[in-house]
């Protein structure tokens, strides 16, 4: 019995000793975005407001699983994806919490973030198309659908159908155009493909340079980060191509958001609240766009040369939660129509 | 010839031993333990998964099946052949340079394989510098030649048998050396020339010690994501995740995860199998230094080639290109921190290689003296963690911790008002527990095969001289078994120090590791940036493989007497 109570009374001696560290205000998240791509920003954050901020870093999936396996005792407090639909997943699985704050609600266009507060969108990311300069007449390119037609049949390159980026792309086709339409067009498009799908964004753009395909599909920020690459090779594949704004005559050019939602379980609301609200403060919205040439999440942000190069474009306004309502759909359809 | 698990001896050890020795009773139990991922993830069955399995199977699951088999027979064949020759050749011949590649044939071991992957995709892509050079001097332009493409099946086979044969050389190269000159020294008087006496006589000597690499081998084929998912392969693991983070379907993707155990039961039966065929202990007790044969003039080039050639794909060439990138990014990549990953790598790296051969110690000799139904295939099942993919084993030991952390919390909360929150879920204590569960296979069997040379005559021998089983293992064991231990300790080390996707899902907060930090830039196509963690990975790998392989040059009996 003494025994038990030595154990007991050290156990809790332990405990209270553990809970006087945290009394320091801190805020803990699982972030499916890179360190490289946020620790900076994080460390700012700390400088500014004494809050400490912990990190965990990984793919969303598996981040979400530890969340919803560690329940009511996780110490998560803020999850921080690069794509919406995983947001939306986490919030079918009931691991988030709406939060209210007048500073998000007002600079986070309403599109960009879910209508209860669920999430929020940090950072916006346009999937486009590129082309090679020496072969390619931009003239001859107009939306996403058109990549379909056999003008095209051996020309194009795009990454593999299990990433995400090309998942909420053909979700978006499906919200857009329907599931019938979208898997002829993801049969035809598959049709033209140069090569099997392989690699990631910044290979298609290499193989566009190198003359393997004529069109390839990527995100902006890729091309972006290969322009000021340290690579020659990277530098050089990058000034061979252009970059095209898809369907600028109708809807707009597909988008995606890397955002964050409080968690369920969330002790550090009120801090993790204020870090949402400073990644969405003009400081932090330029550096998304120097350090990862990211589109700013708020109207009237500064951005560098190399995106203003690129020009202003037409937004497709569709609303973000279809991307994540689709993604399963779109897996199936690009499964069924041979896209690996 | 003696054999240690003989029916009568296993009959009435059965009689003897069964259940009630308390050593059995914690082997069962450790085993056990160690499985709850794997019979978590096997549990997923009982999930209904809706239609997602009619539409696999009408989709891609035959597919990944197909490609997974042909990667794992590719790898299989290509790293017997550049394992098995080069560990005869430096084990029986001397020629210029044999005793450098004697032990730099280990050094693929120290680099990742999607490492691997992402170099030679720079080196060898149509952007790459080759097939700029070669359009550079014909004035092709791409297309109007033919040039292997690198992203391909043929391109995942090269790249993991050029990381993964160092399994095969390593432990053949064992074999070779423990093999008695006796048997190869009749062979040559019967009139056996040195290719016959090596196909005939040495190679099926050596062969369940090259069936238990080529397991090794085989297995870490399967687990692979890395490799395949960055050259667009529809493997098996690329199916599992595209089912759990593209359809969504968690439970889905951990019932592929058990369909994949079935191929692990297959291969280790086959592994069995082909053991127990035929089991071969060493009648002789001579042990004469082996008369390593001078080679000269063309026969000493090609030796050279064929041992050359697995260091110069699997490492030179991908290390050479890693130094030129890390050159460019030296400056912003490596600070403070780094240190903090390097020192964070290493304290994992060696806690879980200690662990790992204390436990697989403790488990083999259960299995030799308490060798029956139940404790065997309770040591095989804890072994079967190695040819899953480390994420989905991640989940499998978030599962139990959770629960038992949820209990403990539960109690405290009922009877002391307190919660305790969670104690040991995103814990190195977890993850420790991972790597258990992922890389004790890799220590069992070899440790299992070290003990598994000393026969069983030697213990009686020991016995009847009054020694008792500590004393017998300290005095008789231990040296003999010194370089199985090396080697697994050695192995598990530079596993761990690449592992990624458990460590990534399980870390505590702020803790990183090399191999995080190679993998997050390299998953960012940032590969100059990732090149310095890479480089780091494998400079802390090459110590301990360099010195594993000068102590197995000293491990063969009576090596003392004869030198």
């Amino acid at each position: 019995m003494i025994r038990i109570k030595l154990t007991t009374s050290l156990l809790s001696g332990v405990l209270i000793f553990a809970q006087s560290i945290a009394i320091a205000a801190e805020v803990n998240i699982y972030s499916a975005r890179n360190e490289a791509l946020i620790k900076p920003l994080l460390d700012r954050f700390t400088q500014q407001s004494g809050t400490q901020v912990n990190l965990v870093t990984g793919d969303a999936d598996a981040l979400l699983k530890r969340l919803e396996i560690e329940g009511d005792n996780s110490p998560a407090d803020l999850l921080l994806t690069i794509d919406v639909a995983r947001l939306q997943r986490a919030q079918e699985s009931n691991l988030l919490q709406p939060v209210t704050s007048e500073i998000l609600i007002n600079v986070i266009p309403e599109s960009y973030r879910d209508r209860e507060g669920y999430w929020f969108g940090l950072s916006l990311r346009s999937r486009v198309i590129v082309y090679a300069k020496d072969r390619v007449n931009p003239e001859q390119l107009s939306s996403y659908e058109a990549l379909a037609a056999p003008e095209w049949k051996g020309r194009i390159c795009v990454r593999s159908s299990s990433h995400v980026y090309n998942q909420s792309l053909v979700a978006s086709l499906i919200a857009h155009d329907g599931i019938e339409a979208t898997e002829q067009w993801a049969k035809g498009l598959v049709g033209n493909f140069a090569r099997t799908p392989q690699g990631g964004d910044r290979d298609q753009i290499k193989a566009v340079a190198v003359g393997q395909c004529d069109l390839a599909l990527v995100n902006t920020y890729y091309l972006g980060g290969m322009l000021h690459s340290e690579l020659d090779e990277e530098k050089q594949a990058a000034d061979k191509v252009a970059l095209f704004w898809p369907n600028q005559d109708d809807r707009g050019a597909h988008i995606n958001i890397s955002g964050a939602g409080i968690t369920r379980s969330a002790r550090n609301k009120t801090e993790a609240i204020k870090l949402l609200e400073f990644m969405t403060s003009d400081a932090a919205q330029v550096w998304y766009a120097e350090q990862n040439y990211e589109y700013p999440i708020r109207p009237g942000i500064a951005i560098g040369d190399t995106m203003k190069q690129w020009g202003e474009f037409v937004v497709d306004r569709l609303n973000l939660d279809q991307l994540g309502q689709y993604n399963a759909e779109a897996v199936r359809l690009m499964d069924r129509a041979g896209w690996k | 010839m003696p054999t240690s698990v003989d029916t009568a001896a296993l009959s009435s050890s059965l009689n003897r031993r069964i259940g009630i020795h308390p050593w059995a009773l914690a082997l069962v139990f450790a085993s056990l333990t160690l499985s709850l991922p794997l019979i978590v993830i096997a549990g997923s069955f009982l999930i209904p998964a809706q239609d997602i399995w009619q539409h696999l199977l009408h989709t891609v699951l035959p597919e990944y099946i197909v490609n997974s088999l042909i990667l794992m027979l590719g790898v299989g064949v290509m790293t017997a052949l550049l394992g098995i020759a080069p560990a005869w050749l430096v084990t029986m011949c001397r020629f210029p340079g044999s005793r450098l590649l004697e032990w730099a044939l280990l050094l693929p071991l120290a680099v990742p394989a999607y490492i691997v992957a992402y170099t030679y995709t720079g080196i060898l892509d149509a952007s790459g510098p080759v097939q700029s050079w070669l359009r550079a001097i014909t004035g092709w332009s791409y297309g109007e030649y033919w040039f292997p493409e690198i992203r391909s099946m043929g391109g995942a086979i090269a790249m993991l048998s050029f990381v993964l044969y160092p399994y095969v050389y390593l432990i053949s190269r064992a074999a070779f050396i423990g093999q008695s000159i006796c048997a190869l020294e009749v062979a040559r008087t019967l009139g056996c020339g040195p290719y016959k006496t090596f196909f005939r006589v040495a190679l099926p000597l050596a062969r369940p010690a090259i069936i238990v690499g080529l397991t090794l081998v085989l297995m870490e084929t399967l687990a692979d994501y890395g490799t395949v998912q960055y050259f667009g392969i529809a493997a098996f693991t690329t199916g599992i995740f595209r089912t759990w983070f593209g359809l969504g379907n968690s439970a889905a993707a951990a019932q592929l995860s058990a369909l994949l155990m079935l191929f692990i039961i297959i291969l280790i039966y086959i592994e069995y199998w082909s053991r127990k065929q035929q089991r071969y202990h060493h009648t002789s007790t001579r042990y004469d230094a082996l008369s390593q044969e001078k080679l000269k003039g063309w026969s000493a080039a090609i030796a050279i080639i064929v041992c050359g050639l697995p260091v110069f794909l699997g490492f030179l060439i991908p290390v050479g290109f890693l130094i030129k990138w890390a050159l460019l990014t030296y400056e912003s990549v490596v600070d403070q921190q780094f240190y903090i990953l390097m020192w964070n790598s290493i304290a994992l790296a060696v806690c879980a290689a200690l662990m790992a051969t204390v436990l697989a110690l403790f488990m083999a000799y259960g299995k030799r003296h308490y060798s029956n139904p139940i404790t065997n295939s309770a040591v095989n099942i804890s072994g079967m963690g190695y040819a899953i993919p480390g994420t989905v084993i991640a989940v499998g030991v978030m599962l139990p911790f959770a629960w038992l952390d949820q209990t403990i919390d539960h109690l405290f909360r009922t009877y002391f008002d307190i919660s305790t929150g969670l104690l040991l879920s995103g814990t190195l204590i977890a993850l420790m527990f991972a790597y258990m569960v992922r890389f004790l296979a890799v220590a069992l069997k070899t440790v299992d095969a070290g003990l598994t040379k000393i026969k069983p005559a030697m213990d009686d021998a020991g016995r009847s001289l009054g020694m008792k089983m500590i004393t017998l293992m300290r005095r008789v064991h231990m040296p003999m078994l010194r370089g199985s231990l090396l080697t697994a300790i050695l192995l598990v080390f530079v596993d761990v120090l690449k592992e990624l996707p458990a460590t990534l899902i399980l870390r505590p907060f702020n803790f990183n590791t090399l191999a995080i930090k190679a993998y997050e830039f390299a998953n960012e196509e940032r590969l100059a940036d990732a090149a310095c963690p890479a480089l780091a990975i494998v400079l802390i790998g090459i110590i301990p493989v360099i010195y594993l392989s000068r102590s197995i040059s000293i491990s063969r009996p009576g090596h003392e007497y004869s030198t």
